[in-house]
C-alpha cells in the first residue's frame, strides 16, 4: 500500500469555493443550504469527473476488447478500490455498487431472507430507523414467515441498549440498524451493537448513509457484517451507493437480481453464476456513477477527519444554542452523541409553514417526517424542520436560520 | 356570501388578482394569507375525521363538500396555516357555485397572485389533490342531482 497523502488543511472558506451551486441565489436571496440529510451538493472535482467521463471515456465495462471499454472498466474498478481503501474493506469485492442506501438495504433483505429466514425467526431493527431500513424487511417477513422486533428509544433520541440486549435470542437472524439517525441526528452505539450480536453469531447490517458524510468508518475494526451508504449524501452523484459485505455472507446468499454481468454460463436448463462483486451486479451498472462516487471519496478523504468533525460539531453546537434561545422552539433529538443534524419544532406553527417562510428567504430545509413516520409517531408530532449541516455550511449559515425562525415566529404566530 | 353567489368563478379570480396586486413584497402576501387563514370559518368538526382527509403528503387538509341547493358548498381545514390560507381562496372561488363550472374550472389565479409553487405536484402541501377531490366531487355530486 502506498502512503497516504499529506492532508489538506480545512478552511470552511476555501470548501465553499468548491461548491459552485453556493454561489446562486434562490427567491432573491444566497442560498443557504440546509438540507445536506437529504442530499448533499457537489464540488468541482465530481462535476468535472462527471463531464470527463463522458466526453473522453464513455464505453460499457466488463465486456469489450476495445480500448474505450477497457479505459471505462478500468475507471470503473478504480472507483471500486479507492472506496474499499475509504471503508477499509479487506477486498475490493466486498465493495458492491447498489443505486444507493435503499438499494442496499432491499439487496440483503431479498437475498439473505430468502437463505437464512424462515417462520419464526426475528430480525431486529430500531424505533428510528428511516422508511428504507423498514419496509424492506417488513415485506420479506411477509413472505418468510418471520417476524420484527423493535428497539425502544427514549426521548432524548436514544436506543435503550438494555432492551435491545434482552431482545437477542436463539431466534434472532439479523439486526439491521441506523448508524447516524437522519431525523434526529443520534450517532448510535454500533460498536456495543455489533459486539451483543456477535456474542450470539448474529451478523448486523448498517444503514450508513448518514454516517459517511460526517465520520470515517473502517469496516473491519467495527467488524460490521453488512454497511450501506448513498453516494449522492457524500458530495457525489445521485442513483449509486455501496452496500459492503463480508465476503464469506455474500459468497452465502444467492443473487438478488439476475442478468447480464452476474452470470458465469447461461444455458436454458441451468445457469452459474459469477463471482463477487459482479454476482450482484446484474445489468450495466451507473458506471459514471460509480466513478463520480471515486471522485467524491477523494474529495472528501483529502481533509483530515478530524478537523472536519470539530468544524461540523462548532456548527451543530452553535445551532443548537442559538436556536434554542428562540422562543418556542423545542428540539427533537437531544443525545449527546449527535451528527450535525438539528430536528425542531416551533411551538403553535406547523414545520411546513416554517419551512415555507424559510424558503422565501433561500433557506433550504427539510420539512416533514423525513421517511421515519414511527418516529414522528413515538414523539407524537407529524414531523420536524430539519437543518442538516454539511462540511461546507458556517456560522453565517446558521445566523441567516436563525433570522429566518425569528421572522417565521412573528408571522405565524 | 349571498353578494359573492351572484359572482362567477373568474369574476371571483380577478378580485383576487386585482387585490393582491397591492403587494410588492411576498412578506406581505403571506402575511395576508396568514390572516385569510386565521378568519376562516371552521370546519364542523365532524368533517375533521381521516375520511375526509385529502391524501397529500405533509400538510394535512381535510375536505367536506354538499350540495346547497343548485350549488356545491365547500369546507375545509389545514393544520398548516399557509395551506389554509390558500384553501381559503380556493374556497372563496369554487363554493356557491354550480358542480358543472367547478369541474371544468382553469385557476389561473394563483399563478398570476405568484403562489403557483403551492400548486405544484412537487409541492406535497396537498392542495394539489384537493383540487382534484373539489372538481370530482362536484362532478359526481353533479351526475347525482
Amino acid at each position: 500500500m502506498s502512503l497516504a497523502p499529506a492532508k489538506k488543511a480545512f478552511n470552511v472558506a476555501q470548501v465553499r469555493k468548491e461548491f459552485p451551486i453556493l454561489w446562486r441565489m434562490v427567491n432573491g436571496h444566497p442560498l443557504i443550504y440546509l438540507d445536506s440529510g437529504a442530499s448533499a451538493q457537489k464540488p468541482q472535482s465530481v462535476i468535472d469527473c462527471i463531464a470527463r467521463y463522458y466526453r473522453e471515456q464513455h464505453a460499457n465495462v466488463h465486456r469489450g476488447v476495445h480500448q474505450l471499454s477497457q479505459q471505462a472498466t478500468q475507471a470503473y474498478e478504480d472507483a471500486r478500490e479507492k472506496i474499499r481503501q475509504f471503508i477499509n474493506a479487506a477486498h475490493a469485492h466486498e465493495v458492491l455498487f447498489t443505486k444507493g442506501t435503499t438499494d442496499g438495504i432491499n439487496l440483503v433483505a431479498a437475498a439473505f431472507g430468502r437463505k437464512f429466514l424462515g417462520a419464526g425467526d426475528q430480525i431486529i431493527i430500531s424505533t428510528m430507523e428511516h422508511h428504507s431500513n423498514i419496509v424492506p424487511w417488513q415485506m420479506i417477513c411477509e413472505q418468510t414467515g418471520a417476524r420484527l422486533k423493535i428497539i425502544p428509544i427514549n426521548k432524548r433520541g436514544e436506543l435503550l441498549m438494555d432492551e435491545y440486549e434482552s431482545m437477542l435470542n436463539d431466534r434472532t437472524k439479523l439486526i439491521a440498524v441506523v448508524h447516524v439517525s437522519n431525523s434526529l441526528g443520534t450517532i448510535n452505539p454500533v460498536t456495543e451493537i455489533i459486539k451483543l450480536a456477535h456474542q450470539r453469531d448474529i451478523p448486523v447490517l448498517l444503514d450508513g448513509a448518514q454516517t459517511v458524510p460526517h465520520m470515517r468508518v473502517d469496516v473491519q475494526a467495527l467488524d460490521v457484517d453488512f454497511f450501506a451508504f448513498s453516494g449522492h449524501k457524500l458530495f457525489g452523484p445521485t442513483g449509486v451507493g455501496v452496500l459492503y459485505g463480508k465476503q464469506a455472507l455474500l459468497n452465502d446468499m444467492p443473487p438478488y437480481q439476475g442478468g447480464g454481468d452476474m452470470i458465469e454460463r447461461v444455458t436454458f436448463e441451468k445457469t452459474t453464476y459469477n463471482t463477487l462483486p459482479y454476482k450482484f451486479e446484474a445489468g450495466t451498472p451507473n458506471i459514471v456513477g460509480g466513478i463520480g462516487l471515486g471522485a467524491a471519496v477523494d474529495f472528501v478523504s483529502q481533509y483530515d477527519e478530524q478537523e472536519v468533525i470539530a468544524h461540523e460539531q462548532d456548527i451543530l453546537e452553535y445551532a443548537t444554542k442559538k436556536l434554542t434561545d428562540i422562543d418556542g422552539v423545542k428540539i427533537v433529538g437531544t443525545s449527546a452523541n449527535k451528527a450535525s443534524v438539528i430536528s425542531f419544532l416551533l411551538d403553535g406553527t406547523h414545520p411546513f409553514d416554517v419551512g415555507t417562510i424559510l424558503d422565501q428567504l433561500g433557506i433550504a430545509v427539510r420539512t416533514g417526517h423525513h421517511c421515519t413516520q414511527p418516529l414522528m409517531d413515538f414523539y407524537g408530532i407529524p414531523g420536524t424542520a430539519r437543518a442538516s449541516f454539511a462540511l461546507y455550511n458556517n456560522r453565517a449559515d446558521v445566523d441567516a436560520l436563525v433570522a429566518g425562525v425569528q421572522r417565521a415566529a412573528s408571522m405565524l404566530l | 356570501m349571498a353578494l359573492q353567489q351572484m359572482f362567477s368563478i373568474n369574476q371571483i379570480q380577478d378580485q383576487i388578482i386585482e387585490e393582491f396586486g397591492i403587494f410588492d413584497q411576498w412578506m406581505e402576501k403571506y402575511e395576508y394569507i396568514i390572516d385569510l387563514a386565521k378568519k376562516m370559518p371552521l370546519i364542523d368538526d365532524q368533517y375533521k375525521h381521516d375520511r375526509y382527509l385529502v391524501p397529500g403528503c405533509q400538510s394535512r387538509v381535510w375536505l367536506h363538500a354538499e350540495m346547497a341547493g343548485d350549488k356545491v358548498s365547500l369546507t375545509a381545514d389545514s393544520d398548516a396555516i399557509i395551506t389554509k390560507g390558500i384553501i381559503a381562496l380556493l374556497i372563496r372561488v369554487l363554493s356557491n357555485q354550480p358542480a358543472a363550472q367547478i369541474s371544468q374550472a382553469d385557476l389561473y389565479f394563483i399563478d398570476k397572485i405568484g403562489l403557483k409553487e403551492h400548486l405544484s405536484p412537487t409541492r406535497s402541501n396537498g392542495l394539489v389533490n384537493m383540487v382534484a377531490k373539489i372538481k370530482s366531487t362536484a362532478d359526481t355530486l353533479k351526475r347525482c342531482h
